[in-house]
């Protein structure tokens, strides 16, 4: 099995970084490139990107972000937001990003997902799943469906999914640690990997995360502090979790 | 002339590639034309896309000739993910394709617990950690290292593949395409 990963997640309107990260050392907080490279050289194992605004000029200016981005970062990176036709798929992948995260749209049109996957693989789409009460919400948790969410999960991974992004509404944002129950419930249904979102507040959540799922989506916990991305991969790791070593290759 | 043609087979993303080739000094250039691959100091076949339709452009573009010709002058060439996996004679992939054969073996669906299988990985006998997106992987006799159990880079001749991406994994992946570029 490859190692556990820990994926930062920042979320992006009109090729800003909005929300959530302060930071004294970097020149420029609200710039994408310099804070995607900043926790690269910290050892984040991936980045996600949520593009929280994705109106067609938003979406324009996130396509050059991608292409930014992509020439400077060398681990793995998302694309979420704003993802509602192959095409917009393409566009971003073509641009320079490893994956796209499909959320509402897939939903709304589940063939989508097997249709992007036919293009560029499996590996290439992540669906993302708010998940509460034991069914899928839309519009960023606030609207409840009727689609129960393991039955939903199932489904994605049959269409051709190559990972669930799986947030708890009930923990995001609380810091008082991931929905383990949940996170087991889905990854027990399926056999494509599970990124488990939502409830980071500290090493243990984290480290108790990765127990049950392939990955760990973090965000206030490190946009806080974005210097200190090393030293919580090493409590992770003080915690028994093993994580990729970081050192290259002399 | 570039140090490195990339291979252009219609398939979307060479960003990331040529990304790295600048980041550790050396010049590249996308195509598809079967003079400049045989002549290139150094040709990558990136992994981006499904194998039928990779071996449909290469075969359409005279690019997959051209790789066989430059694999018996002996012209160092990396093969990443699908790029390793083109190399070899077939791939179960789309309902079982023809691949260039440079190299004996095949490709096949990969059996694990979680497919595909994403993430960071430790190589045998290498021992960094690099980053793996597949869900198809080789059966063949020239492997050079292993993840898993699993075949991860294979190398026969002027040929070398891996299943990794490089581009893509941070420092220990540099370092490895550095040393593959320090040829040119």
């Amino acid at each position: 099995m490859p190692l556990p990963r820990l994926i930062p997640c920042l979320d992006v309107a009109n090729g800003r970084v909005v929300k959530g990260v302060s930071f004294v050392g970097l020149r420029d907080v609200g710039d994408p490139v310099e804070l995607a490279t900043y926790y690269s050289s910290g050892g984040a194992d991936e980045l996600v990107f949520l593009d929280i605004a994705a109106t067609p000029d938003d979406t324009k200016t996130m396509t050059s972000v991608v292409a930014e981005v992509a020439d400077v970062l060398e681990i793995p990176f998302t694309v979420g937001g704003g993802v509602r036709s192959v095409e917009d798929a393409s566009r971003i992948i073509e641009s320079g990003a490893d994956r796209v995260s499909l959320n509402s749209a897939a939903l709304a049109e589940p063939s989508l997902i097997g249709a992007i996957a036919d293009r560029y693989g499996s590996q290439a789409v992540v669906v993302a799943i708010d998940a509460g009460e034991g069914v899928v919400h839309t519009h960023g948790g606030r609207v409840a469906t009727t689609t129960p969410t393991l039955q939903w999960a199932v489904e994605a991974a049959e269409r051709g999914a190559g990972e669930i992004l799986l947030t708890s509404i009930r923990q995001d944002g609380q810091r008082s640690g991931f929905d383990l129950e949940l996170t087991a419930a889905v990854r027990g249904a399926i056999s494509i990997p599970v990124i488990a979102s939502g409830g980071a507040g500290s090493a243990q959540h984290v480290a108790d995360a990765l127990r049950v799922a392939d990955a760990a989506l973090i965000a206030s916990i490190v946009h806080e502090n974005p210097s200190g991305l090393p030293g919580l991969r090493r409590e992770i790791e003080s915690l028994g979790v093993h994580l990729r070593p970081l050192k290259g290759r002399a | 002339m570039s140090d490195v043609v990339i291979v252009d087979y219609g398939a979307g993303n060479t960003r990331s590639v040529r990304a790295a080739i600048t980041h550790v000094g050396k010049s590249s250039e996308v195509s598809a034309d079967p003079a400049a691959i045989i002549e290139a100091p150094y040709v990558v076949l990136p992994g981006v896309g499904s194998a039928r339709s990779a071996m449909e452009h290469l075969n359409e573009t005279g690019a997959a000739e051209a790789l066989r010709q430059r694999y018996r002058d002996d012209g160092p060439t990396l093969g990443i993910c699908l790029g390793m996996q083109l190399a070899l004679e077939s791939s179960e992939e789309d309902g079982g394709v023809k691949c260039l054969g440079l190299l004996e073996g095949k490709v096949v669906r990969l059996e694990a617990e979680r497919v595909p299988r994403l993430g960071w990985a430790i190589i045998d006998p290498w021992g960094d950690a690099y980053y793996f997106a597949h869900s198809y992987v080789a059966e063949a006799p020239d492997v050079v290292a292993t993840s898993d159990g699993l075949t991860v880079a294979l190398r026969r001749g002027s040929f070398l593949g891996v299943q990794f991406h490089p581009e893509k994994s941070a420092d220990a992946g540099l370092n490895f395409l550095g040393q593959c570029l320090s040829l040119v």
